[in-house]
């Protein structure tokens, strides 16, 4: 009884910690314009929401997805096309983009959600590839050129998004936003049966849960969230190009994941600011950025495959059952 | 179906017996081989009926067939007088057919509290909804204690369901099936790695549930079937060769040749 006390406890101040740094953290990022290059730390930010809406999948529903860079990239086309073409706001744009990318998720998930284990992945990559091809061809996507010159604009038609501060504060703003609505997902009753779904999918459906819809529901939200961040990243470099839905792309993602940590909330965007860091610190040397981070992936995955968030928690929480002995 | 499952959920202990689970020609091939023949079994309510068989008689694939994991080669499925035959496996647990598995199937890494909650999530909806927190599962917590409690892990509820002893494991998940007060119970080996003081507990638990439920188990302990069990069927190489109460089936000289060899105990 008294271990489960101290326990409680311990939860509850392990909880008070966590949101003071979460407190931290936003306070840090709201302060980050003023001592780095603003287009950088977007850029972090767009690759982090893509990380931990990638996450939301693999760490808490047990789907690796190989093709994701289809949401991202997708929904960069989707936006850019919609504000330069169509006139549209920003914030309309972006919602456009958030919506195909749902609906392309929906799509590609009915037909990979019926596979288990490699044979999703596979599928994932296949109908990636389908679509990169669809916009290496399409009109609308400009083929090689891409869609270039993207107007910013005004958000809600007054606050100019061409200056650097307003747009990084819409952007954090549009991050927060995400990763609160995956935090919450994660946590929630949903979030609960996608756990259980992850941890012994027939024991789920032995108890009723029809596991095709929770997995397809899972991919949906996934794939928004990634347009999500596609889509301002598209605003923020104002062009939208085939880099973004290469199968490339997908891979670079879940390089972030593993390297920042699955299932945690925290490891993809650390994992995130990590690799866009270093290829921005590459990017100036002679280094081949492709090699350095095949390197740096392989190295995490041999020496702690938990990746960085996860193996620090791992090593609170012995640390913390020390304490109790 | 509306009628079947109003007799069943009636109020009170309700004995009355009746097949609510029926078999007939049951069949399975697997890439030419054929796992279950021409299987008929019918489980009664309020009756444990038991499945005992040599190794690799067909027994687990039969429950996957009952319960819709594997798709039959031929045969139909009758669950309360409806035909699920075709239907899928979520479904059929949602009709009241609830079955455990003979590897310990839990949730490893939430907690023996959780693990029970969300077998209670689904009824209300509560399982899509993603926008609540999970104190929106608080209301769940005192049916879940209540169970953990009849099974003796209240102590443990807030541990890691993967840190739990083998036999602790399968108790979980006996807790978790209940849970959703099937109509029909198939436990596949439930006190299969247990410990002696486990083994107790869950025959005490079965005896009780089976009471106003029917139960089909695969059990290879033949004291507890002799014990426990009102029915049991015989299968070898996938071909039911016996049925009849303990005192027949043992006198069979059929089932004696399939157990030779076979430790009696
Ligand atoms: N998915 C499958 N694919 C191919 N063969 C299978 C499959 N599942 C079961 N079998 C075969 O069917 C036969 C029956 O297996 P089953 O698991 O039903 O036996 P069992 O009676 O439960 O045995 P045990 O007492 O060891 O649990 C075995 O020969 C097994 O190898
Ligand atoms: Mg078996």
């Amino acid at each position: 009884m008294a271990a489960l006390t101290t326990s409680g406890i311990r939860n509850r101040t392990r909880a008070r910690t966590e949101w003071m740094l979460v407190g931290v953290a936003v306070a840090a990022l709201l302060a980050a314009p003023f001592f780095l290059y603003p287009v950088f730390l977007m850029k972090m930010l767009c690759f982090a929401l893509f990380a931990c809406a990638f996450n939301l999948l693999l760490g808490f529903t047990g789907l690796l997805s190989f093709g994701h860079a289809a949401f991202f990239g997708g929904a960069a086309y989707f936006t850019a096309h919609a504000v330069k073409e169509w006139g549209w706001t920003p914030e309309a744009g972006i919602l456009l983009g958030v919506a195909g990318a749902a609906l392309l998720g929906l799509v590609m998930g009915f037909f990979a959600i019926r596979r288990q284990g490699i044979y999703f992945s596979m599928i994932t990559l296949a109908l990636a590839q389908m679509f990169y091809f669809f916009c290496l061809q399409a009109p609308f996507t400009k083929g090689e050129d891409g869609i270039q010159g993207v107007p910013r604009g005004h958000l809600f038609g007054f606050i100019d998004l061409g200056l650097s501060l307003n747009m990084y504060y819409f952007v954090l703003g549009c991050f927060l936003l995400g990763a609160f609505a995956i935090w919450r997902i994660v946590n929630s009753p949903f979030g609960m049966i996608l756990k259980s779904i992850r941890e012994n999918e027939n024991r789920a459906t032995s108890l009723g849960y029809s596991v095709a819809r929770y997995k397809l529901a899972a991919f949906v939200m996934s794939a928004a969230l990634a347009g999500l961040a596609g889509a301002m990243k598209a605003l923020v470099f104002q062009f939208a190009t085939l880099t973004d839905v290469t199968w490339q792309m997908s891979g670079e993602v879940i390089l972030m994941t593993l390297l920042g940590g699955i299932g945690t909330m925290l490891g993809p965007i650390i994992g995130a600011g990590l690799v866009v860091a270093l290829q921005n610190y590459l990017a100036t040397s002679e280094f081949p950025v492709t090699i350095i981070t095949g390197a740096i992936f392989m190295i995490c995955v041999l020496l702690f495959r938990r990746g960085i968030v996860g193996e620090i928690q791992a090593r609170l929480a012995r640390g913390g059952s020390g304490e109790e002995v | 179906m509306m009628n079947a499952q109003a007799v069943a959920g009636g109020a009170g202990v309700d004995a009355e017996p009746r097949v609510v689970l029926s078999a007939r020609g049951l069949r399975r091939d697997f890439a030419g081989f054929v796992a279950v023949k021409n299987v008929d079994l019918d489980v009664h309510h309020a009756k444990i009926h038991a499945l005992i068989g040599p190794n690799g008689a067909g027994k687990t694939t039969v429950f996957n067939l009952l319960t819709k994991f594997l798709a039959p080669s031929a045969g139909r499925i009758e669950l309360l007088g409806r035909d699920i035959t075709h239907t899928p496996p979520a479904k059929v647990a949602r009709l009241g057919l609830v079955r455990s598995f003979q590897i310990s199937a839990i949730f490893p890494h939430l907690t023996v509290l959780d693990n029970v909650r969300v077998a209670l999530q689904r009824p209300g909806g509560l399982g899509y909804q993603f926008w609540r927190s999970l104190g929106a599962l608080d209301l769940l917590t005192p049916r879940a204690e209540a169970l953990l409690e009849t099974v003796g892990l209240q102590n443990e509820r807030h541990r890691l369901a993967a840190d739990l002893s083998y036999g602790r494991k399968r108790v979980l998940e006996i807790a978790t099936t209940l849970a959703l007060d099937p109509k029909v119970l198939l436990l596949d080996e439930p006190m299969a790695g247990m410990g002696h003081e486990d083994v107790g507990i869950v025959a005490e638990i079965i005896r009780d549930v089976a009471r106003d439920r029917a139960v089909l188990m695969v059990e290879h302990n033949l004291k507890v079937v002799a014990d426990l069990c009102d029915w049991i069927t015989v299968l070898q190489r996938g071909e039911i060769i016996a049925a009849g109460d303990y005192a027949t089936v043992s006198q069979d000289e059929q089932v004696k040749v399939a157990y030779m060899g076979t430790a009696y105990d």
